[in-house]
């Protein structure tokens, strides 16, 4: 039982990351993988300034403030200097890795001993006797507010824009908008959910580590596919939901292979191998379901029949 | 309306690859008027619509937009004034979104703020619009534009580039990739839609008859020139075999161009 709900509280939180990876891979079509760099950056801050005595909120708000400015720098690279996507995301992620570190001054920020957002909430609903799921309807709620404010924003015209930008680039250059100012946008948006998230999980976890950020950027994608896969794909709203649930789904599914493997012989460290395995899986399911034919209906497309 | 003056547009300059698309255009569009350029595949007609859209800057020379000099505007600032339609369906229309929110894009154009894009309002206006089309797309307003057929798309993709009044409509052979029997209903539409709202607009196109039928003033574009400009009275009673002499008067062999004439 408390297996689950480490399951669902871990989807939850690394959900907002994967809404991040959603934006930029699926409605940008920009593979962004400044991601392993601004989840730490996110936690690292936070951490940092939580230690340093500073208020947990302001603290967590200035690390989503430093993964929206990384996210603005991926996509200045991109869109100023012309350097290609992948790359440009590449280079903040590096140039991130000892940036954070300086913010950090050491490898790791124990967080024990230390008041946080996560502590406070769980004092509040200990009072009601909730307080074992204090994380679980704590990073509930933050999800939810935030997937509804994502839906929201996606549907009015500047996140129309930013859509069609990731849809069409020439169409919407045509209609007026400054595709460069919709990169950077999206990007900043994006980062700063991954940071976030960061944030969160360094509290939940106790720690902020200079590598936690290492694969992120993969379990955000399979989070993002796993979504596409199981659930339909008709709104806007319904592809932020498959999000979520990939989400959940995809933290079991680690869970399960961490407490089962071991009897296969795994061990912790085979941590990552699992994850790039689960993702291959999750990437040849559709290709798996489209050759067998078992398609059903369209393809998984960000996009819209209400 | 539009003034461009000795337009020059080369690609790859100073290589062994250098390829002078334009070379020395100029034109002047008074408002209102329809001009519909001929010329074969490689003549430099789409790179013309693309200095006149901002999407590629000439080598040299100058072009002025509603007496605005907008030679070096970046192409989403000129895009206030100039609407546009491109040769394939695809490329006018953003495929994964809907009829409804692909038009509330060309609604808005260049103003996006934070507020809800496809309302009831809007929708009821939009539909109205649809209807006009007679392509049964009022009925589809919720559906993701993939869904449609390639007529419909570029019928869309026509609504939604005069949709804000353009100062200037560029048609780059937008029914080229149609069947005959969708190009008709195409150019049809096109012709509604310039006339209800007095459109200044310039038409390229691969298809003689097309040229002559419509607009009020055609030009030949050949090796990035312009070499015949016919107006008024004559273009009124321009006929293909008129058009071949003026090809042969000036020298031009050209046997693509010419195949298109029958
Ligand atoms: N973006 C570009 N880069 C390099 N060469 C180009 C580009 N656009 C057009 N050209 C070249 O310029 C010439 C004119 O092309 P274009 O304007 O597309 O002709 P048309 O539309 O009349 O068929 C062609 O030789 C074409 O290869
Ligand atoms: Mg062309």
């Amino acid at each position: 039982m408390s297996l689950f709900i480490n399951a669902i509280e871990q989807g939850l939180v690394y959900g907002l990351m994967a809404l991040g990876v959603l934006i930029t891979f699926r409605v940008l079509d920009f593979p962004d993988l400044t991601v392993d760099g601004s989840f730490t950056m996110g936690a690292g801050i936070t951490a940092a300034l939580t230690v340093a005595g500073w208020n947990p909120y302001l603290a967590l708000l200035l690390g989503i403030l430093g993964g929206m400015a990384a996210g603005t720098f991926t996509g200045i690279l991109s869109t100023k200097l012309n350097i290609l996507n992948l790359l440009s995301g590449i280079l903040t992620m590096t140039l991130l890795y000892s940036v954070n570190l300086r913010i950090m001054g050491r490898p790791n920020i124990p967080l024990l001993g230390q008041t946080t957002i996560l502590d406070q909430f769980n004092s509040l609903l200990s009072g009601v006797g909730l307080g074992d799921y204090s994380n679980l309807i704590f990073f509930g709620i933050v999800l939810i507010a935030l997937k509804a404010l994502i839906d929201l924003f996606f549907n009015t015209e500047l996140g129309l824009a930013l859509r069609a930008t990731g849809d069409n680039e020439q169409m919407i250059v045509a209609q007026g908008v400054n595709t460069d100012v919709m990169k950077v946008l999206g990007l900043a948006i994006s980062n700063g959910l991954v940071a976030f998230s960061g944030g969160l999980v360094a509290q939940y976890s106790g720690f902020a580590d200079v590598g936690m950020g290492i694969g992120m950027i993969i379990a955000g994608l399979a989070s993002v596919i796993v979504g596409e896969t199981l659930l339909p794909t008709k709104s806007f709203m319904w592809v932020t939901t498959g999000v979520v649930t990939g989400s959940i789904i995809y933290r079991a599914a680690i869970m399960l292979a961490l407490r089962y493997g071991y009897n296969l012989g795994f061990k912790a460290s085979d941590l990552k191998l699992i994850t790039a395995l689960i993702v291959i899986v999750a990437l040849a399911t559709p290709h798996v379901r489209e050759k067998l034919n078992f398609k059903i209906g369209e393809k998984a497309n960000l996009s819209e029949t209400e | 309306m539009l003034h461009a003056n000795n337009l020059t547009k080369c690609f790859f300059p100073g290589t062994p690859n250098e390829i002078v698309a334009l070379n020395g255009l100029s034109i002047e569009l008074s408002e209102g008027q329809f001009l519909t350029v001929i010329g074969s595949n490689g003549a430099g007609k789409t790179t013309f619509l693309n200095l006149i859209a901002g999407s590629l800057f000439p080598s040299e020379g100058k072009i002025t937009l509603n007496g605005k000099d907008v030679t070096t505007v970046p192409e989403h600032v000129r895009a206030q004034m100039v609407g546009r339609v491109f040769q394939e369906p695809g490329m006018g229309t953003a495929s994964g979104m809907t009829v409804a929110q692909n038009l509330v894009l060309a609604l808005n154009k260049g103003h996006k703020g934070l507020k809800i894009g496809v309302t009831q309002d809007r929708k009821s206006a939009l539909r109205e619009e649809l209807e006009q089309l007679g392509l049964g797309l009022e009925e589809r307003m919720n559906e993701r534009v993939t869904h449609l057929s390639g007529g419909q798309r570029q019928g869309l993709a026509v609504l939604m580039a005069t949709l804000t009044m353009p100062k200037i409509l560029l048609l780059d052979e937008h029914t080229a990739s149609l069947d005959p029997k969708n190009a008709r209903k195409i150019l049809e539409i096109t012709e509604q839609l310039v006339t209800e709202k007095n459109l200044t607009t310039i038409m390229v196109t691969h298809d003689m008859n097309q040229a002559i039928d419509l607009g009020d003033r055609l030009v030949m574009l050949h090796r990035g020139s312009f070499v015949a400009d016919v107006n008024g009275k004559k273009k009124e009673q321009l006929t293909v075999d008129k058009l071949v002499e003026l090809f042969s008067e000036r020298n031009i062999v050209d046997d693509e161009l010419l195949l298109t004439m029958t």
